[in-house]
């Protein structure tokens, strides 16, 4: 009895997804671990522990508290950009283009806050359709010239960068290369609390884009699972052909799926963006990083809506934390490269998933 | 006029060189996606090269640059090879990750070497304004020919040869065309898919360090290549995976970005009071614009992105 238990413990996908995401983690805090022995054996541990720990830094539970908000503001979209990748990859199609799209739903809440002064509502609406037309854009150009969307991805991705730093220029403050603080000149566009900074140590920059994030991502996975248009998306993307033979529309569905993961990337960067926590910098020369942390989540979270929760918070978890480490002997890329090896290991997830498979069936076999 | 023909030549080099790479890899039927982060790595070994040997004589500087930028490259585009081919893994995500782990990984690094030296430097740069004067074949006026110029002709020759007239090539691209029938006809396919991969990561990484010295004298490797790999990749599309009609793309796109750099010196640019970041984004719009007239009769190698499996029929 106990062994059969064992055997299908391993051989659950479920538990298998788990396991190799943790297997990739693991991996990934390791190979960092060695860049850092390499680096300055001394403060590797040390910087480890930091980059680990992010809010519990302070020892101060208040202080580590108000801590936490700022890393869940940024949770709430990279969670955005992680769904936006999953719900392409769902469909077959790698929405590498996300960056650019959060790009764009940065310049178009932006913009609609301070230049048209408009309520956060209408400045997140904005957002959504900014992004979603670039990722329709995206799905056009794929379904019906077959262009890459990787390679159109990063295209567009350079060139709504540079647009959306020629439009928010207009907005900038007149001594830096920075967007005007929202708290200060559009009051109406940040994003309401409703009391939930008090949660966080009076963290004001706390809002309801948190929860927001959780509930869409609900949604997203009930869109996937329950729904006929979820059920066509995926078939398009497991053969598009079939899907094809079988009545759908596979060109209207791949162009759909852009639109949707484009809104969901633009609503994130409307979720930082209209928080105050950042200003937009009109000098940026790299394209966000919020849509390449998103792959690593979204592969980390076993492309589930609900594994991304956790994937999304644990990404930025180091991210964050990577601005702890000691600046005299480490710089703050260090938790780009672990996410980065991340990502490499997650493409052996299949591969782990085999081994997993075959280590369940030793032990049931015994 | 002759600055602009000076970058543009350049530039057609970095591009001809890095997609004449992803030429070779996509023959053998692995889509080299982390050709960006390749050149990045590339960079940084010819970088590292002229930052730790600043006193070489002019023509053994270029020799221990471009082997340091080839060696980097190809010891990166291991990670493509090994994940891609041995392990079957997903084309995309190797590729995606390998770009962003180059550029993490160059910048890590980089800073790291900077703090050792000066603990109140933490700048990601690495500046080699003598060294790069090494690379100077020739000057006529103010028109300069760089030995990467010649270089990239050269390999460009070497690769149609390679490809179209031995016996290595001409195998090479059956295993991108059908894999199974090479193998039926006792091909190694995984080798010879290893040594496209590899090949491409050579030129990547030489690429990479053609790019970072073509128009100035120092880099921030926290930018990385700004997308030239990507561009490098549209420009291998728009040549149809052939290296003649590669060459003519990449001279095309070179002057595309050639003119962000020197379009100042254009009376009849400047009169039109463009923000620079026109320019900036020319590229890129050009290469979606091409990629969406030439992608739907594409002439792409019909097995690559397949990872083979043997007893597939």
């Amino acid at each position: 009895m106990n062994t059969k238990e064992k055997k299908s413990l391993f051989e659950k996908p479920g538990v298998q997804s788990v396991a190799a995401s943790l297997i990739c983690i693991l991996l990934g805090l390791l190979v960092g671990y060695i860049v850092l022995l390499f680096i300055n054996p001394e403060g590797a541990g040390r910087a480890m522990a930091s980059i680990l720990k992010n809010f519990l830094y302070f020892p101060r539970p208040a202080v580590a508290l108000e801590y936490l908000g700022s890393t869940l503001v940024k949770t709430a979209p990279l969670l955005m950009c992680t769904l936006s990748i999953l719900f392409a990859y769902k469909v077959g199609l790698f929405n590498i283009g996300a960056s650019g799209q959060y790009a764009v739903g940065a310049g178009m809440a932006l913009y609609m806050a301070l230049g048209f002064h408009m309520p956060w509502y209408v400045c997140m609406i904005a957002a959504m359709i900014g992004g979603g037309i670039l990722g329709g854009l995206a799905g056009a150009l794929k379904a019906y010239l077959n262009v890459n969307e990787v390679i159109a991805g990063i295209m567009l991705n350079w060139i709504s960068l540079y647009c959306m730093n020629m439009l928010l220029t207009n907005v900038k403050e007149s001594s830096t290369t920075y967007t005007m603080a929202l708290r200060t000149n559009a009051p109406k566009a940040l994003i309401p609390s409703l009391g939930l900074n008090h949660l966080f140590s009076e963290n004001k920059y706390v809002t309801i884009a948190i929860p927001l994030a959780v509930i869409i991502s609900i949604v997203v996975w009930v869109v996937m699972e329950k729904t006929k248009l979820g059920f066509e998306l995926k078939a398009t993307g497991l053969n598009k052909n079939a899907a094809k033979y079988a009545g759908m529309k596979e060109k209207r569905n791949m162009i759909l799926t852009m639109v949707i993961a484009g809104c969901l990337a633009g609503l994130g960067a409307s979720f930082l963006y209209l928080s105050g926590i950042e200003q937009w910098s009109c000098a940026q020369t790299s394209v966000p990083a919020m849509g390449f942390n998103g792959i690593a989540a979204a592969f980390l979270g076993g492309l589930s809506p609900i594994g991304s929760i956790f994937a999304a918070f644990f990404t930025q978890h180091i991210t964050s934390g990577g601005s702890y480490v000691d600046k005299m002997v480490y710089c703050s890329q260090i938790s780009d490269l672990i996410s980065a090896i991340i990502i490499y290991f997650c493409s052996f997830t299949l591969f782990i998933k085999f081994c997993l498979g075959r280590i369940g069936k030793k032990g049931g076999n015994k | 006029m002759a600055l602009l023909l000076q970058y543009t030549l350049i530039y057609a080099s970095v591009l001809m060189l890095v997609a004449l790479g992803g030429c070779f890899s996509e023959h053998s039927g692995v889509i080299n996606l982390g050709l960006e982060g390749t050149m990045v790595m590339g960079a940084l070994g010819g970088a590292l090269v002229m930052r730790n040997m600043p006193n070489l004589p002019g023509l053994a500087m270029l020799l221990m640059v471009v082997l340091g930028s080839v060696v980097f490259g190809l010891v990166y585009s291991l990670l493509l090879a090994v994940a891609a081919i041995s392990f079957k893994a997903d084309q995309t995500l190797v590729g995606t990750g390998m770009n962003l782990l180059g550029t993490a990984a160059a910048t890590v690094f980089v800073k790291a070497i900077n703090m050792r030296a000066n603990r109140n430097n933490p700048s990601s740069a690495i500046v080699y304004i003598e060294q790069k004067k090494a690379f100077s074949l020739l000057k006529i006026g103010k028109f300069e020919i760089s030995w990467f110029m010649l270089l990239a002709v050269l390999i460009l020759i070497a690769s149609y040869i390679v490809l179209y007239k031995t016996r290595f090539g001409l195998r090479l691209m059956a295993c991108g065309e059908h894999p199974q029938a090479a193998d039926s006809v006792g091909i190694n396919v995984y080798k010879m898919r290893y040594a496209g991969v590899l090949i491409s990561g050579a030129l990547g990484g030489l690429g990479g360090i053609v790019y970072i010295t073509a128009g100035v004298s120092e880099w921030k490797f926290e930018n990385g290549v700004a997308g030239f790999g990507f561009l490098a990749l549209a420009v291998m599309i728009f040549g149809q995976w052939k290296p003649q009609l590669i060459a003519l793309t990449g001279l095309l796109f070179g002057l595309f970005r050639a003119l962000s750099n020197v379009y100042t010196g254009f009376d009849f640019l400047t009169a039109l009071h463009l923000p620079s970041t026109v320019y900036n984004m020319l590229p890129y719009i050009i290469s979606l614009v091409v990629l969406a007239i030439f992608s739907r009769n594409s002439r792409a190698p019909k097995a690559e992105g397949i990872p083979y499996d043997k007893g597939q029929r």
